[in-house]
């Protein structure tokens, strides 16, 4: 952080003057030009609440495809069949067990297993042919989601979460003052503020893994030089396994908390492939917190270009990633 | 040395493999014993996709970037010919003579892949698959929301090729021979480009990037040409394509056709430009009578498991299948035969999947 501030003065007082201005538009009340200007708080505020929230399900779902490149340099084109599968299966287990919670659980373990037995039965016969694997990936995806579709057909499913995750809260943060004097404040569903506050969790976590854990440094050092690293006498093929199952778990886990924020239905498959593809494509391959970047503003610029200008909203994102590509190829955080 | 090549050039019929005339006289006789069924729906829809899928067998092959975007430079251009041209719902439209109009559009699918090639010109191998991909689902999202220029989800219909010479093109027979020209055109220009200097580059850069760059050769450039002469086969099928469904909608060019060019690039075999036909034939056999086989709503299923079965077994495709027999047939019968040896040819010389990404 003070490195960052050395090197870069002039970005770093940008970015908290930035910063700076963005916390006073939260939660100043806005005056009469400003609200002529942009339109009215409420939208402004609870866009950048939901951009920030999407951020947090994007992050879910592409921090496992980024994990498993890095390490593997295997781009899992199958990453957003996980995503559905595991929703679908979340799904059944939680309505035939009535518990949310188990749901969640058997999609993260389900998946997980599925990612481990993709690794060990076909992805270990085909190494260092990162195109042939993802060709393979790509045909995994395409017989999946027929086969969900043939399962579970064209109806789209809504989980029942938790009481109390329903509904939704007080913001401190005020909406208008009304001319005759009563503060307004905002509100936000509760459930959207989890799935934020989950994926701040997952993103802690992963990050204590990797750099805090014996099997942590096995990755880094595995993302660094993986030939030294079974020189070294690490069974390798078992990390891959075990980094795979994790990263497919995510998007299984993904699946679920991302099916309660809003709906499964066919088609979010690749909804969700194409966010991790340009989130990774704009944070960089192989870099979590590239993934936490990247996510955060592809969130953003999903949600305002939603609110502001609804036709050109993929355009926006679109952008985003040629500037960046234009830019630094290898992505904001992606080595080289 | 024969007398006769140093007057008829370079290429004497008895060079030509007979093999190869066969085929021609098969496929130009063919309207005349099939139904206007195969005429159309198999002939010429498989010639088309075929030559899409060349399109990008022309860049993954000879160029090392596999570009998922061919699609949509291809339905780029039919979305071209219903604005610009007529169309019979009553948005844009703006009745172009039919000769611009083509032109327009080709030129415009062109300019869309060397966008797609400057976009992901700087990248490698999956990245590039990575990169392209996104770039036609973000094109089919852009297409589906955009109700002013693309008309959104309904997308445009009526479109039709124009009446000359007092054909009617859309008729099969007459459609089917304009495909087949346009198929065999281009792949006789493919074959043409591999062997220039040009194609040689391309060829150089896919082994080694580094050092073609060191041999002086703008790396960058030439791959955004390669990108826009593939734009141009895929503008011009897209142009054929839009002729032959009459309509376009973002359906035309969503993610589940994206794949299928990959599918049949992949599945004919991507490092000889018969490979694509080979593949859309394969494909548009399985989309039409796999109903037979199976129920109707799993064709997906089975193109799937087709796709995953010659990734898995034989990366070069159907062709690098039967490169593989055809030598030990060959050879089993020339034994047979002269009890001597035979020589093969080198089948490693282009590109397979190994040396793309090194």
């Amino acid at each position: 952080m003070l490195r960052f501030i050395e090197r870069h003065t002039f970005w770093a007082i940008i970015i908290v003057l930035a910063a700076a201005i963005l916390l006073l538009l939260i939660f100043s009340v806005w005056p009469e030009w400003l609200i002529s200007a942009i339109g009215r708080k409420k939208t402004f505020v609870i866009t950048l609440l939901n951009g920030i929230t999407l951020a947090g399900l994007y992050f879910l779902v592409a921090s496992g495809f980024t994990l498993v490149f890095g390490l593997m340099r295997n781009v899992n084109l199958a990453h957003g069949s996980m995503y559905l599968l595991g929703a679908y299966i979340g799904y059944e287990v939680s309505e035939r067990s009535g518990s949310w919670f188990l749901g969640l659980t058997a999609a993260f373990f389900a998946i997980a297993l599925s990612g481990f037995l993709l690794q060990t039965l076909v992805f270990r016969r085909m190494e260092k042919e990162e195109l042939r694997q993802t060709l393979v990936t790509i045909g995994i995806s395409i017989i999946a989601a027929d086969l969900m579709l043939a399962i579970w057909t064209g109806t789209t499913y809504q989980f029942t979460p938790p009481d109390w995750l329903w509904g939704s809260s007080v913001l401190p943060i005020i909406s208008v003052i009304k001319a005759s004097g009563t503060v307004i404040y905002l509100k936000y569903p509760i459930y959207r503020l989890t799935v934020l506050a989950v994926a701040v969790l997952v993103g802690i976590a992963l990050w204590l893994f990797l750099n805090r854990t014996k099997i942590g440094m096995m990755i880094r050092a595995g993302v660094n030089d993986r030939d030294m690293l079974s020189a070294s006498g690490v069974n390798i093929q078992l990390v891959f396994a075990i980094v795979f199952a994790i990263g497919a778990g995510l998007a299984g886990f993904a699946g679920v908390i991302g099916g309660t924020a809003l709906s499964i239905a066919p088609g979010e498959d690749i909804r969700y492939l194409l966010a991790s593809l340009i989130v990774v494509i704009v944070g960089g391959l192989g870099s979590v917190a590239g993934v936490a970047i990247g996510s955060l503003l592809i969130g953003l610029a999903e949600q305002f270009g939603l609110a502001y200008f609804p036709t050109y909203g993929v355009v926006l994102t679109f952008l985003i990633m040629v500037v960046v590509l234009a830019i630094r190829p290898q992505g904001i955080m992606g080595e080289r | 040395m024969d007398i006769r090549r140093l007057f008829s050039g370079n290429v004497s019929i008895s060079e030509i493999h007979p093999a190869k005339i066969i085929l021609a006289v098969f496929l130009i006789a063919y309207p005349s014993f099939t139904s206007d069924f195969f005429t159309f729906q198999i002939g010429a829809y498989s010639l088309i996709l075929g030559t899409i899928a060349l399109s990008l067998m022309m860049l993954a092959g000879y160029g090392g970037m596999v570009s998922l975007a061919q699609m949509s430079a291809a339905g780029f251009s039919g979305y071209i010919m219903a604005i610009f041209g007529e169309n019979s719902v009553s948005v844009m439209g703006f009745g172009w003579p039919w000769w611009l109009t083509i032109i327009t559009a080709i030129l415009c699918g062109a300019l869309f892949s060397t966008i797609v090639g400057a976009i992901s010109v700087r990248t490698e191998g999956i990245y590039t698959i990575m990169i392209t991909l996104a770039i036609a689902v973000a094109f089919f999202y852009f297409v589906r929301q955009n109700y002013h220029i693309f008309n959104g989800f309904t997308g445009f219909a009526g479109i039709e090729p124009p009446k000359l010479f007092g054909i009617n093109w859309r008729d099969p027979v007459p459609f089917y021979y304009l495909t087949l020209f346009m198929a065999a055109f281009f792949l006789w220009a493919v074959f043409h480009c591999s062997r220039s200097t040009f194609g040689l580059g391309i060829q150089a850069i896919r082994d080694n990037p580094r050092r073609m760059r060191a041999l002086g050769y703008h790396v960058g450039w030439h791959r955004i040409t390669a990108y826009f002469f593939s734009g141009l086969i895929a503008g011009t099928a897209g142009v054929l394509l839009v002729w032959f469904n009459g309509r376009i909608s973002p359906g035309s060019i969503g993610v589940e056709v994206v794949i299928d060019i990959l599918v049949i690039a992949v599945v004919g075999g991507i490092r000889s430009p018969i490979g694509p036909f080979l593949g859309a034939i394969v494909f548009v056999l399985l989309e039409n009578f796999a109903i037979d086989l199976i129920d109707r709503e799993r064709f997906n299923t089975v193109i799937g498991l087709v796709f995953l079965l010659v990734v898995l077994f034989s990366p070069d495709g159907l062709l690098g299948l039967w490169n593989r027999i055809y030598p030990k047939i060959r050879f089993r019968r020339s034994v047979r035969t002269n009890g001597g040896r035979t020589q093969w040819d080198d089948s490693v010389s282009s590109g397979s999947f190994k040396t793309v990404n090194q």
